[in-house]
């Protein structure tokens, strides 16, 4: 696009809702991921996910800071995160899903780690200065969180026969939810119109290579199916699994208001 | 009241430990990106390590506390995210101080250069995550011990 172009811009609440989106997928996620500590197979890898998680929180801090900049009424990071109920979530649904036992955890893991990284190197160039900072540094967090799971899937599906098949059922299992990623509409065609963000289909080959590749070498067989759960980013319809999370995240804001450390 | 340099304030800085390794300062550290006096008011821009670092809040809060400390009143902290904090805005002392607290400096090459305990080259990697966001877990082969490696990024 030549610099005389004037790009068309998103209105208000398009941009929110793209913020939303961002956000809400590193909070959820960060919280799933925070369930495990304490209770990780071994310290090392207990610690892996504190980290995991406390960096996709961080992340969350800004990308809900600026949502909630944007939305201009007055409200925090906090307030989102622990204010608003199921359906005005607008995470991918494969982050709301259960942990599962731990190879299910890193296999997610895996699945997002290469969508955020692929999506994160294309916002980086955002023509909205803060998403382009937050993307670039939260690009540097993320390409430790995808060295260490894309590793660790190779290590456990390349693993002992159990391991294999444990890897192999969490991939049947979650596959279902990789389509969603990449599902464009309204907010991401007024994204790309603006210079805000990338068309998300345009993302898959990024997502296909790395995948392909960390599959392949964890002796993994990727589903042929391309049927794919959705309705999570659009807020159409969230799995029964977020509702019980949200209410071990939120109780204390609820039943305390407004309380703090 | 007559404003102290900016090169002054540096230097106050330059005394602050970080919270997490207090054997290095924030400005060992790389994180104190400018210092500007805008009228009355000392502007301190500061960009975070990781984003989610719980040590931001108590590093902005000492940052304030020590220059309250040496007579100033009006202290803005800014934050700046990019360019993002890289280790490679570590200062040679820090590093000098990093290893000999015993934890290896960040190296361009991504792993510590030797074993801070006992100089041998012979590491291996247990974790790239570590006690702190910015370190990870390595072990000398050689005399055995775990030791922590600051990371680059």
């Amino acid at each position: 696009m030549g610099a005389a172009e004037k790009l068309a811009e998103m209105t208000q609440e398009q941009l929110v809702q793209y913020l939303l989106r961002l956000g809400d997928n590193t909070l959820v996620l960060g919280h799933r991921v925070s369930e495990w500590c304490g209770k990780s197979p071994v310290l090392e890898e207990d610690i892996a996910l504190a980290n995991t998680a406390l960096d996709l929180l961080g992340q969350t801090q800004l990308w809900l800071g600026r949502a909630a900049d944007v939305q201009g009424e007055g409200k925090s990071a906090d307030d989102l995160a622990f204010l608003r109920d199921v359906w005005d979530f607008r995470n991918v649904l494969l982050v709301e899903l259960p942990n599962g036992d731990f190879g299910q955890t890193l296999m997610r893991q895996l699945l997002f780690d290469a969508y955020h990284a692929v999506l994160l190197a294309e916002l980086v160039n955002s023509t909205d200065a803060t998403i382009s900072a937050i993307a670039e540094k939260a690009s540097k967090e993320v390409a430790y969180h995808l060295e260490r799971s894309r590793d660790t899937v190779i290590g456990l599906g390349d693993g002992t026969e159990e391991s294999h098949n444990r890897m192999q059922a969490a991939l049947d299992l979650l596959w279902p939810y990789v389509g969603e990623m990449f599902h464009s509409d309204a907010v991401d065609a007024a994204a790309v119109a603006a210079g805000i963000g990338p068309d998300p289909a345009s993302l898959r080959p990024g997502f296909d290579a790395i995948v392909t590749a960390a599959l392949a070498e964890a002796t993994l067989v990727k589903p042929d199916s391309d049927f794919a759960h959705k309705g999570g980013r659009t807020g159409a319809m969230h799995t029964e699994h977020l509702g019980h999370m949200l209410c071990q995240m939120q109780w204390l804001q609820r039943a305390y208001p407004g309380n703090k450390w | 009241m007559t404003l102290p340099s900016t090169d002054q304030v540096w230097d106050w800085l330059h005394q602050v430990p970080d919270p997490e390794i207090p054997v290095i300062s924030l400005t060992d550290l790389g994180i104190i990106r400018d210092v500007a006096f805008e009228g009355e008011t000392c502007v301190v821009t500061v960009t975070p390590t990781y984003s989610g670092c719980p040590a931001t809040s108590i590093i902005n809060l000492d940052i304030e506390t020590a220059l309250r400390d040496h007579g100033l009143r009006d202290i803005e902290l800014r934050r700046q995210l990019s360019p993002a904090w890289t280790t490679d805005w570590m200062t040679q002392e820090g590093r000098d101080k990093l290893a000999a607290y015993g934890i290896a400096p960040p190296q361009p090459a991504g792993g510590p250069d030797k074993c801070p305990h006992c100089g041998s080259h012979h590491v291996e990697r247990l974790s790239q995550f570590g006690s702190t966001p910015c370190k990870a877990q390595w072990r000398c082969t050689d005399c055995l011990e775990p030791f922590d490696y600051f990371k680059c990024i």
